[in-house]
Order: C-alpha cells, then structure tokens, then sequence
C-alpha cells in the first residue's frame, strides 16, 4: 500500500535542508519497499480548499453501499439519522425514519427480562451483518471484511519524496489518498501473472499489499439502479461509493471546511493588521 | 526585572493590592516596562508562541478530555464519538492533534535559533538547560497523548516505546511492567497515560515560568550576541514594541495553525492510526509523529538495543552540555563564519535524520542513518569545542547600539 521511491540521500538532504524545518510530515513517507501498484488520483467534488460533497454522489454511493458492501462489511459508527444531517446525503427525515424502520435491531432486556427485535429507529446504529469476527471469518472462507466507518481514513499510500511535502500547500493540497486507493483496488482486479500463484479464495489485486485479496471483486456494471440517470459501471460505483464512505469518515467535512475559510479569511486580515500596527510603532526606533 | 519596580500604583486599589501582593508591579516589570534589546528578530516571537500553543493545547485538550474515554474498548468510539456527535468536536480534536505539531515546530525554530545566536551562553546556562527539560516534558506529553486515540498506530508506539525500557540491564523487563502496568500494553497503560498526559502540561507550564524567570533575569539574548550596556540606548520596553512584534508574529503562526486544522489536518497523521488498537495484528512499518523522526533514526542506527537507547538518552542530553561544549566567547553565529556553516550542515543532518527515521531501517537508509547520527554526536563533541579555539572570528559589536547602526538602523522593515 506504501511506496517508496527511491532518491538519494544526499538529495534527499540537500532538498530538506532547503526546505529546512517545513513541517515536514515523513510520517506519510514511503516505508514499504515496492510491491503494490501506486493508486490513481482521481477528481473528487470535496478536494481541495472549496471542495464540498457531492448529495447526488453520496445518495448513489450509500446505495451502492447498501446493496453490495453492506452483505459483508459493517459501518458501526453511522447512525440513520446521520443520513438526514446537513453535509451528507441529506435525505428527508420521512426517508431516514423508513430507512431505519426497514432494518432489525436486537433490543433488551425488555421488562420480562427478554431480548427481542424491533424496527429501526433513525438514532439507531447501523447493525453490522456478522455477530462478531469468529462468524464472519467462517462465513467468508477465513477472511474478515474491515469496519467501513473510517475507512476512507484508514487507507492511504505514500507519494515519497519530494511530493509528499507538495500534498500540505495551499493549492496543491492532496488529501485523498485514501479514496483514491479505494477506488484503484475496487477497479484493479485482474487475472493474475502467470508466475504468481493464489491460494484458493484469494484474488488478485495490484493495489493491495501483497497484490492479492480475500473479497471477490464486488462490483459488476449493472449491479445497482441509479435513478438519477448516472452510468450504472464499475468505475462509476466505485467513485460514488468511495465518496460515500469518505463522508462516513468525515460527516463535517464541508462545515470544516466553510469554518476554516472564515478563521483564515479573518486571520490573515487581523495578521496584516498587526503587522501595520507594528511597523508604525517601531517606526520611531532604530532597530 | 532586576532592581527596584518601575511600576506607580494610580488607583485606591492598585495601592491597597500593591502592598499586601505586590503582583502588579510584577507583571508591569515583566510584561510592559521590561526591557527588549531593539534589534531582536522575528526569530525571538517563537518564546511568546510557544507560550500561547501551551494554553491552546491545555484549552482544547480540557474540552476533549470532558468527552474522552480512557479505556481499552471505548476509547477509539469515543474519539470518534467527538469527530461526529460531539459540538465543534471535529475542530476541537483537530486543532489538539495539529496543536502538538505546531507546538514541536515552534519549539525547533527556537532551540535552532538559540543554537545559532548562541543563547545558551554565560549567563543563560541555566536558562538553557531548562529550556532542555521542558523539550523532554514535551516530547513525553506528545507521545503519551499519541496513544489516547488507540489506534494501530498508538497502540504500537506505546509498545515499541516502552520496550525501551527493557533495554536496562537486569531490572528492565520489571521496570517496563512497571510502567506499563502488566505484561503487555493494556487498559492500565491507557488509563495511566491519560492520567500524565493530563498532568504533564502543567509541570510543563511551571518550568515555563522557571525558563521566563531565569530569562527576566538574564535579559534577552539578540542576533548581535553582545550584552546590554546601556539600556536607554540599547533596548526598547516589551509594551508596545514586543507585545505588538510578537502579536504579530503569533497572527502570521496562527495562519499557517488554522490552515493545518482546518483544510489538511490528516497530513501529519498516520492513516493506520484510523484503524482501532489490535495487539494480534503488528503495522509493516511502525513509524512516530515527525517531531520523533530524528531520535528515532538515532535509535535504530545503532544495532545493539541498550546502545540505542542510550545514544537516543545522549541525543538530547548532550544539548543540556552546549554550554561547556561550545565554549567561544562569541556569542552570536552572525560572527562566526566557520560556525555558520557547521550550523548549517547540522540543522541539514538534523532534517536528514528526520527524513530517514521514516524510512525503513534497512540497506541505505539505515547507513545514512547511521553515518548522520554519528555526525550529530561528532558536531556536539569535536566540531564545537574544535571550533571554539580554533576558529577566526569576526569583530563584534561594542553595543546593541553598535550593531544597529552599523545596519543601517533601519527604521522601517
């Protein structure tokens, strides 16, 4: 998942020391020696300074998620009712409530002391489809699907030396390397080079670590209906899903986002204050 | 600070307080008539900086403690409970977590800066040698509060850090059980290192005022290296000249704060440490925050473990000894032509180590690392000491008042 390319040292530290004490973050930098394909970078509505979700995007995404990722792969942490926040999906609060009423969710103990199931409410969690990690390992021939919650998160490559350092800066901002390889694994299945050898249950992915994964590939053209005209393929289910699962990771991402326009907006404006005020002040001094 | 207060009590009050606390007069001679040299660069904003990072720090981390949950199975739920469910929860982890990163950068702009001005010395040894143990504080508060979200990432660096430990000859394996309370990383290591995390920004808030206390005393250091002679012609009071440069620089700091928080706050993060704490499955690469990076590529550059624990120890330990290290009677950098570029090439070898602490420790890397981190030691051992008798310096200044004439003195930039 993590790549490295290889630069010299001595170029290495010739551009770090230019760079001298830029934050630098080499904890995104490549540790692992090359053995997965670099992901693709891919355009995503919610990159970049003004970048916001896409609703039509997340809609269609939660569908695919619904209908395909859902059988194997939980997302505990979203609730139904998030589906009706400001910055998601948005869905209506009669839509949450029929979503969440269409599910089953084990309650108790009730006053005889019972367990029992009763309809989704819209603050209730997603249920995950498997009991615990022991069911879904003998469910799936021993594999256990991640927890979706923050996967978008979760995932991520490294870009290596100097480009890495390019990914924090105003304009050139890069952040989504974790749907970017989200979609590069989900598109990346192939048939396998001769001289590699899968193990039975096991499938062949350049993008993931070891190029080889215990799902099948989950997506086929056609699979889920969109009803707001968007082409029913591959690649489109896999952006669509990957931005869903971007904003289960980061429901406040455009409310962040809007924020830090006003706190930079102002502080930039209240800096260039100070520094007037500054300079006036020391404009009697010799300094 | 030294000598009798410049301070007047107008009011009733002031008079009434002033002779039963003479707290007043303390922050007037402290924080308004103290006196500045004039020619300090924005270079000496970054004490005020820090400052202010401790107290946003504690501010923001107060508000997530209220809604965190040190233990074992609840605490990745209940940091992500704050990302989702909790008001301005994502700003306020953001800003903590971006926080640290900025307060560790600010702290190396200003050890490099006292290095290359040579503010550690005579008289501002002491100064100096605390302002090494809050760096040490600091780096335990980072790394204790790197474990709270229990991660992958945490869980690991707790591990591997603590292991370190068991490095002592004879009682290390007893030591580490000690401080990890059981055999393992487990719920009573989180619960513990809530507990410090909570505890040591405060010990660190208090040698702070030891480390301004002792500065009040000496007086700044300044880019010329030479004392104040005369203090109507030298300095400036703090109020309005520092207050307002410092203000200033603080806005153009808080820029670059609120851009990490607020549009790339994961850049400095590691994405395994999304993935929840789980002691059966070890990450490929186990990697610190950045600010670790370069003790790290210490750490692993030397192959036998207790060695490498203690040239990691020595790394920072050796700073405390600049003093006596680096003992030229020139003060500053900006008149040490040979200095400077030594200067250069450690800051260089410094970010190099930073560099390679991320890289894996195998086949060149792990031979940069350890050609660079023999450097490091050779620059504190042999290159100053060499330096300090060997090395034609350049005319110093009579006076602050010297050097800014001899500038230009100008009264604008």
């Amino acid at each position: 998942m993590r790549e490295t390319r290889l630069i010299s040292t001595g170029r290495s530290i010739v551009l770090g020391f230019a760079l001298s004490l830029a934050f630098a973050c080499p904890s995104f930098a490549g540790d692992t020696p090359k053995h997965e394909e670099t992901p693709h970078r891919y355009e995503w509505s919610f990159a970049g300074v003004f970048g916001r979700y896409d609703k039509a995007q997340l809609r269609r995404g939660f569908k695919v998620y619904k209908e395909v990722c859902a059988t194997c792969h939980s997302i505990k942490m979203l609730a139904f009712r998030n589906l009706g926040q400001p910055g998601g999906p948005e869905f209506s609060a009669e839509e949450v409530k029929a979503l969440a009423e269409s599910y089953k969710i084990k309650d108790g103990p009730n006053d005889s002391g019972e367990y029992y199931e009763r309809p989704g409410r819209p603050s209730d969690r997603f249920p995950s489809p498997f009991a615990n990690e022991q069911a879904a390992r003998t469910a799936l021939g021993g594999s256990y699907p991640p927890d979706m919650s923050v996967l978008a998160k979760a995932r991520g490559y490294s870009r290596g030396f100097p480009w890495f350092l390019l990914d924090a800066l105003p304009g050139l901002s890069y952040q989504e390397h974790g749907v970017d390889f989200i979609v590069s694994l989900m598109e990346g299945y192939a048939d396998p080079p001769a001289e590699t050898q899968l193990p039975p249950g096991q499938f062949y992915d350049p993008y993931m670590p070891g190029r080889r994964i215990g799902m099948p590939p989950p997506l086929v053209d056609g699979v889920v209906t969109y009803d707001d005209g968007s082409p029913q393929t591959i690649d489109q289910y896999a952006k669509d899903v990957s931005a869903f699962l971007m904003w289960s990771a980061e429901p406040h991402l455009d409310a962040r986002k809007r924020i830090g326009l006003g706190v930079l907006s102002f502080l930039i404006v209240f800096a260039a204050m100070l520094y007037f005020v500054k300079r006036k002040i020391w404009s009697n001094v010799a300094h | 600070m030294s000598g009798p207060s410049k301070y007047t009590p107008k009011s009733a009050f002031a008079r009434w307080l002033e002779r039963r606390l003479p707290i007043l007069s303390f922050m007037y001679d402290s924080f308004v008539a103290y006196p500045t040299p004039k020619n300090l660069n924005y270079l000496w904003t970054f004490g005020m900086i820090l400052s202010f990072m401790l107290v946003a720090q504690i501010a923001t981390g107060v508000v997530l403690a209220m809604h965190y949950t040190p233990e074992a199975t609840l605490a990745f739920a209940s940091v992500e409970n704050i990302m989702r469910d909790v008001n301005w929860g994502t700003v306020l982890r953001y800003a903590h977590a971006n926080g640290a990163s900025m307060f560790f950068l600010a702290a190396y702009i200003h050890i490099f800066r006292g290095m290359y001005y040579g503010s550690y010395k005579e008289p501002r040894e002491l100064l100096w040698i605390l302002g090494v143990v809050i760096f040490l504080a600091m780096m335990a508060t980072g790394f204790l509060g790197y474990v709270l979200p229990w991660g992958q990432m945490s869980f690991w660096a707790a591990t591997v850090i603590t292991n370190l430990f068991s490095a002592i000859p004879y009682v290390g394996t007893a030591v580490r059980e000690w401080l990890i309370g059981g055999y393992s990383v487990d719920n009573p290591t989180l619960n513990r290192f809530f507990a410090l995390h909570y505890l040591l920004p405060f010990v660190i808030a208090a040698i702070i005022g030891l480390h301004v206390w002792a500065l009040h005393v000496t007086g700044q250091n300044n880019p010329a290296g030479v004392e104040v002679k005369d203090e109507a012609k030298d300095t400036v009071p703090f109020t309005p000249y520092a207050t307002m440069k410092d203000a200033f620089g603080l806005g153009a700091f808080l820029v670059l704060y609120a851009w990490m928080t607020f549009f790339v706050p994961n850049y400095l993060g590691h994405p395994d440490n999304y993935i929840e704490a789980n002691p059966l499955v070890t990450p490929p690469h186990i990697v610190p925050e950045w600010y670790f990076l370069p003790f790290y590529a210490i750490l692993r550059a030397i192959p036998n473990k207790l060695l490498g624990v203690i040239a990691l120890f020595l790394s920072i330990a050796i700073a405390a000894m600049l003093p006596w290290l680096d003992r030229s009677k020139v003060k500053s950098g900006s008149h040490r032509p040979l200095f400077r570029k030594f200067y250069w090439v450690f800051v260089a070898v410094c970010v190099g180590l930073g560099y390679l602490g991320a890289q894996p420790a195998e086949g060149v890397y792990l031979w940069s690392a350890r050609i660079l981190a023999f450097y490091y030691f050779l620059h504190y051992v042999i290159v100053l000491p060499f330096l300090a008798k060997y090395e034609k310096t350049e005319p110093v200044p009579d006076s602050i008042a010297d050097a800014v004439a001899a500038k230009g003195g100008a009264s604008h930039a």
